[in-house]
């Protein structure tokens, strides 16, 4: 019986995930006649939208269930996916029920899609947000505020509400709640990742992409609830390995299940990171602007899609694998990913100064067989266990 | 008479159109493409006279056309001896003293032998070129020796690949023409008094060659004079237009390449579109395919027509197609529902390419060797449905010839706008 | 964006190519004995290049960008990008990073065979091109040494903000000048960087002269082959400096010169005798077969009257000079308004507007699989630009340093057929 709830939260996540014409956007916007905005990956502030009454709809990408008639003709065969599956929902509808998108700093390619898509869509709003680099409060941090009120004014101007103190911090709490879950959903996972297996978590997380917040957080915490009683399920002799480098185009479903059946417990990701961009919560006290502001510049996760300043690039990697006492790293990248390819070597020389055990391979998000994933994923679990042991 | 003659050397075959001078089509040839580009023009045209000289022929005899089939299937046999002939002294050439050598005398004489039944009303001649004819009968022949006679099948084998391209690279193995079809004459039965007559009054008329045109997918050398070199996507939008003379929008779909083409009612190139340097989509692809389910290139498309549930492929890469669809097959689907799939991912590939170009404008003609698939002309005519409305799709028999059809005309139109006709 | 290629620069004779070259001589000859000078080098990048303010500072530009060129042009980077692929680098990403990484590993030896010092200073000039930042995160492993970044916000509504200027300016007193300052030991010299920014608007109106000479009809250079020549001293080391203004004064006479009587471009084959085609690029060159691609050209009677490459340096040509009254506004408006940092509609205008002005006959994009900046895109502007011109566009594909995406054959096969048909389209019928 609590089994059942697990899958039934699943299969009402996965439906979400799966549903390219976000009819539970439509259905959102039919009730409340409010706006909603597209982002693409990696980060949005979602507290600002939320505070001018704005639905938050992260798109990331089609998946391999959409077949690209369109949007291959606007690409190179040596571009990413992503932009041809969001070119492909731009162009069939799908994302008719947005009144925008924003596109965040993430690489080339999506910055030059924000202004594709002001030609093809021009009664859109369509934005690319410049996430700073700089991460002085006098300087990035005075940049990145003008960025959000440019955003409010311009949102506001086309019929959403301006943001207030109080709203702001309203919408602050709501994601400070849902940031805390996904927190105790990873930690969970960490400790017990035979309770969660990463496809199940990704879909939940997904969903979180159409959801009001609130209600997003309420599936959440019933899907944590539902995995904790569930006691059939048994820990196996598997490999935890952290994965990375997912953060933009998303693997297909079926990659997620094929490592873990390949032997792999994935014990940390890259995965929706919007949802854990900021790491801690957002003060809610004080200027709200500010603390979101200064939330980006003080508290946000190491990404390649963000300048390091650190001395060692891999060194937050290295940092995971040994908080989640993970013993390999599998660098799973989307083909023609820039800044996850880029940064890869570096990352790769930081685990291997440690002897921390890795292999790589890239996928694209529509990527329709996975064998020689999985003999490679398997291989490299056998060969971690075996290590282990010796 | 006068003729223009255009030229298409392709990445596997190379052809040949010649036209009057009211740019009449009077004949066409066909070779495969070889190392030595000038061999494989000069075929190309010789074939395309022959089958001129054929069609005056034709128009000579008053009566008895059924006597035409007899006369150029007993034509085709003296060319083919006259090449066994090359062959022969070739073989015996590279074979030296070595033990194969005693095998090779009587390989040939077989062949030779059997010839009259190959080409006889019941031949079963898969191919028409000599490469692919000989060498099926050679190589068959050989095993009987190894198996009965203990020849070494590999040694024979081996000089067969090297000969062959010997020969091919040979000009006039072939032999006359005039002296094949003079012996072919005499070989067909019954009373020929009136074919002869034909055949005399046809040879008799002189074919004077007063332009040529040539043209080929990305050949950094063309045996051709510079000024005579036209790009052969201008010759692929004249071909096609000439074809079907409303044709607004061209997609060809070759071996090594797929064209997305836009002509106006002139029949001008006004944009193009080409595969970039991934060969995804191609032709090519399809030869992986069918190398991997052990089928014949021509038997694909009919498979694919049979499925009821075709799969979604994502990947046309070459490089990954074997590999997916292995584990396609082990999944349990079935063949003729990947096939389906695979041939709709191709055309999807090429649709992109004519968005890019500017889309899908009625007329449509489609053209090049996938246009003769069944399963890529179905998923083709369907996508195009589904996003551009109504169109009217042609395609020809001959399309492998609309490049050199093109050429021709172009031959005939006058070579390039001369230097410094700007404006 | 400078080539040192001497069998290509032997083509150029004109007495500024010959000043170019010694120019770039001495300046990579003082760069080899700079350890034993003690003078300092600053790695840093062309777009976004602050070349007033480094040699404010008597420091000395190395870019890595042109290395790698330059090893393309040197038939270096085949052996380079394998390198580095074999140790871990992809194949997808940007050859320039690959060829320097490459280069660096073989012992960094520069275009004129000499070792190039170890940088300073990495100045990270994040602008029009995100590959950048990842780039000097690579080098900062290789050598250890401080970097000093500067985020250059990008154009993304068209328009350049009261607030991106503010913070590239505020970036630039806050974080650049005291970076210098650390460098090299010698604090900022404003009046120093005023007359330097004088010079420098002085040597941007002869370039931006030069590059519009091509208006005229045939036009006496050409602006992408020949232009990535021209803006060789501006968009490197000599921003600013006098040999710049010397050099732009002399080549402007030289276009001057050759306008007056009536020459065509300079080509691999000598002059151009007979203009048929005129055309606009996008895009960058291929560097390991410049030569070739540009006889393709040249072979076809083709000249380029306009080029977005050469603005990636800088984009003078719609008025922006650096402006001495102010210096560090001038210098965030320069960075803010490199090519690469103009959002797509903008650079959509900017071609259509150069196939209208330099009357051209229709544009080609040279999209090479290196650059997303540049290319991710231009498929869209291919067909918004026949839109708004009615003039028809090309599409090559090659790339910027890896031979492996140069195919001859293909490229030919292409540029030729799009000039047949510019060509049977002007006659009329199939001529």
């Amino acid at each position: 019986m609590i089994a059942s709830s697990v899958s039934t939260l699943v299969e009402r996540a996965e439906a979400l995930c799966r549903d390219l014409r976000l009819q539970s956007v439509r259905d959102w916007k039919a009730r409340t006649g409010g706006l909603a905005i597209g982002y693409l990956p990696v980060y949005v502030p979602r507290e600002l939208l939320v505070a001018q009454g704005i639905l938050p709809v992260g798109l990331m990408g089609a998946g391999a269930d959409l077949e690209i008639i369109r949007g291959d003709a606007y690409y190179q065969s040596y571009i990413c996916h992503l932009p041809r599956s969001t070119i492909e929902m731009g162009l069939d509808g799908s994302l008719d029920c947005l009144d925008g998108l924003l596109f965040p700093a993430i690489c080339d390619v999506i910055r030059n899609l924000s202004g594709m898509w002001q030609m093809l869509f021009p009664d859109k709003y369509a934005h690319y947000l410049d996430l700073p680099q700089n991460f002085d409060r006098e300087l990035g941090g005075r940049f990145y505020r003008d960025e959000l009120e440019t955003i409010a004014r311009d949102l506001a101007a086309r019929g959403a509400s301006a943001p207030t103190p109080e709203s702001l911090r309203e919408a602050i709490v709501l994601y400070n709640e849902n940031r805390a879950v996904v927190r105790s959903l990873y930690e969970l996972r960490a400790a017990e990742p035979w309770k969660i297996p990463t496809w199940e978590l990704y879909v939940v997380l997904r969903a979180g992409l159409v959801l009001p917040v609130t209600e997003h957080t309420t599936l959440l915490e019933a899907y944590r609830e539902a995995a904790l009683a569930d006691t059939t399920r048994l820990p196996m002799d598997q490999a935890r390995v952290v994965l990375t480098g997912s953060f933009c185009e998303q693997p297909p479903l079926g990659l997620l299940k094929t490592l873990e059946r390949a032997g792999c417990y994935i014990v940390d990701d890259d995965f929706i990171q919007v949802l854990r961009w900021i790491r801690s919560d957002v003060p809610v006290e004080g200027d709200p602007l500010e603390n979101l502001v200064n939330s980006l510049l003080d508290d946000a996760i190491a990404s390649p899609t963000r300048y390091s300043d650190q001395d060692e690039v891999g060194g937050e990697l290295v940092e995971r694998v040994q908080r989640r006492q993970a013993e390999g790293v599998l660098f799973c990248a989307p083909s023609f990913c820039d800044p996850a390819l880029l940064d890869q070597p570096m990352a790769v020389a930081a685990v291997e100064r440690r002897g921390i055990p890795w292999t790589s391979f890239k996928y694209s998000e529509n990527s329709g067989q996975f064998q020689v994933i999985r003999e490679q994923a398997g291989t490299f679990a056998d060969s971690i266990k075996l290590w282990s042991e010796a | 008479m006068e003729y223009c003659v255009g030229i298409d050397l392709g990445s596997t075959t190379t052809k040949a159109v010649i036209i009057d001078c009211q740019e009449r089509l009077i004949g066409r040839g066909i070779t495969n493409s070889r190392s030595n580009y000038d061999v494989a023009c000069q075929i190309a045209l010789d074939e395309a006279l022959i089958s001129a000289r054929f069609g005056l022929i034709e128009g000579n005899l008053k009566q008895g056309h059924e006597r035409l089939e007899p006369l150029e299937r007993g034509f085709r046999r003296q060319q083919y001896l006259h090449q066994l002939d090359t062959l022969s002294r070739i073989l015996v050439g590279l074979a030296g003293s070595g033990a194969a050598a005693g095998f090779l005398d009587r390989i040939v004489d077989d062949m030779r032998l059997e010839s009259t039944a190959l080409f006889g009303p019941e031949g079963n001649r898969k191919s028409d070129f000599f490469r692919d004819l000989a060498g099926s009968r050679y190589l068959s022949l050989a095993e009987r020796f190894a198996r009965e006679d203990g020849a070494c099948f590999e040694a024979l084998a081996g000089l067969y690949d090297k000969a062959i391209l010997e020969v091919e690279n040979t000009a006039g193995a072939a032999g006359s023409f005039e002296e094949c079809l003079r012996d072919a004459v005499a070989d067909v039965p019954g009373d020929v008094e009136d074919l002869r007559r034909a055949v005399e009054q046809a040879v008799a008329i002189e074919l004077v060659q007063v332009g040529s045109v040539g043209t080929g997918y990305g050949r950094q050398r063309l045996p051709f004079p510079e000024g005579q070199i036209r790009s052969e996507i201008l010759c692929h939008g004249l071909g096609a237009h000439a074809m079907f003379p409303a044709t607004r929008t061209v997609l060809d779909i070759g071996g090594q390449d797929t064209k997305a083409i836009q002509v106006d009612d002139q029949g001008i190139v006004t944009s193009f579109q080409m595969n970039d340097r991934c060969a995804a989509g191609c032709g090519r692809y399809l030869g992986y395919i069918a190398d991997e389910m052990n089928l014949g290139l021509h038997e694909l498309g009919p498979l694919a027509e049979q499925s009821q549930r075709p799969v979604r492929i994502n990947s046309t890469c070459t490089v990954f197609a074997g590999a997916e669809l292995r584990e396609r097959l082990s999944l349990g689907e079935k063949r003729e529902d990947i096939l389906a799939g695979l041939h709709r991912a191709i055309i999807l590939r090429a649709m992109s390419l004519l968005a890019r170009s500017g889309g899908v404008n009625d007329e449509f003609t489609f053209t090049g060797g996938v246009a003769k698939n069944p399963a890529a002309v179905g998923a083709l005519a369907q996508l195009v449905q589904d996003n551009y409305g109504e169109r009217t799709l042609n395609i020809s028999p001959d399309s492998i010839y609309t490049g050199a059809l093109g050429a021709a005309l172009f031959a005939h139109r006058g070579s390039r706008a001369p230097v410094g006709s700007v404006e | 964006m400078k080539p040192l290629d001497t069998t290509v620069v032997d083509v150029l004779k004109d007495g500024s190519q010959i000043r170019q070259k010694q120019m770039i001589a001495d300046h990579y000859a003082r760069l080899a004995r700079a350890r034993e000078t003690g003078e300092k080098c600053v790695y840093t990048y062309v777009p976004g290049n602050l070349t007033e303010l480094i040699r404010g500072f008597d420091l000395l530009p190395v870019l890595p960008e042109i290395n790698a060129l330059q090893s393309g042009m040197r038939g270096k980077s085949r052996d380079y990008i394998a390198r580095a692929e074999k140790e871990g680098h992809s194949e997808d990403v940007c050859t320039y990073v690959k060829c320097d990484i490459g280069m660096k590993r073989s012992g960094n030896i520069g275009p004129t065979g000499e070792r190039l010092p170890d940088p300073d200073l990495l100045l990270l000039s994040y602008t029009g091109c995100f590959t950048f930042l990842k780039w000097f995160e690579l080098l900062r492993e290789e050598y250890d040494c401080p970097v000093a970044m500067l985020h250059v916000p990008y154009q993304g509504d068209g328009k350049i903000t009261d607030s991106m200027r503010r913070y590239v300016v505020d970036q630039l007193r806050d974080k650049i000048i005291p970076a210098l300052e650390e460098a090299s030991g010698k604090a900022f010299d404003l009046d120093r960087l005023r007359e330097s920014l004088a010079r420098s608007a002085q040597a941007e109106d002869d370039l931006v002269w030069v590059l519009q000479s091509a208006k005229n009809v045939p036009s006496p250079i050409d602006a992408y082959f020949g232009g990535v020549y021209y803006i060789g001293p501006i968009f490197t080391a000599f921003r600013g400096m006098p040999e710049a203004v010397d050099y732009y004064r002399e080549l402007r006479a030289e276009i001057e010169q050759r306008l007056e009587r009536g020459q065509g471009p300079v080509t691999p084959d000598g002059e151009l005798e007979s203009e048929r085609f005129r055309v606009v690029v996008e895009g960058p060159p291929n560097w390991t077969s410049f030569r070739q691609f540009w006889k393709m050209f040249a072979d076809e009677g083709a000249v380029v009257v306009a080029s977005t490459y050469t603005k990636v340096g800088g984009v003078y040509d719609n008025g922006f000079r650096h402006d001495p009254d102010r210096p560090l506004e001038s210098l965030a408006e320069y960075c803010l308004g490199c090519y690469t940092n103009l959002s797509l509609p903008t650079r959509v205008e900017m071609i259509s507007r150069y196939v209208q002005d330099y009357r051209a006959d229709g544009f080609l994009i040279n999209s090479v699989k290196s650059c997303n900046s540049f290319s991710a895109g231009q498929l869209m502007i291919l067909r918004e630009v026949e839109k708004r011109t009615g003039r028809p566009g090309g599409f090559i594909e090659s790339d910027l340093v890896d031979p492996r995406y140069f195919s001859a054959s293909n490229i030919k096969n292409r540029l030729e057929s799009y000039f047949q048909m510019i060509e049977q389209k002007r006659a009329g019928g199939g001529q």
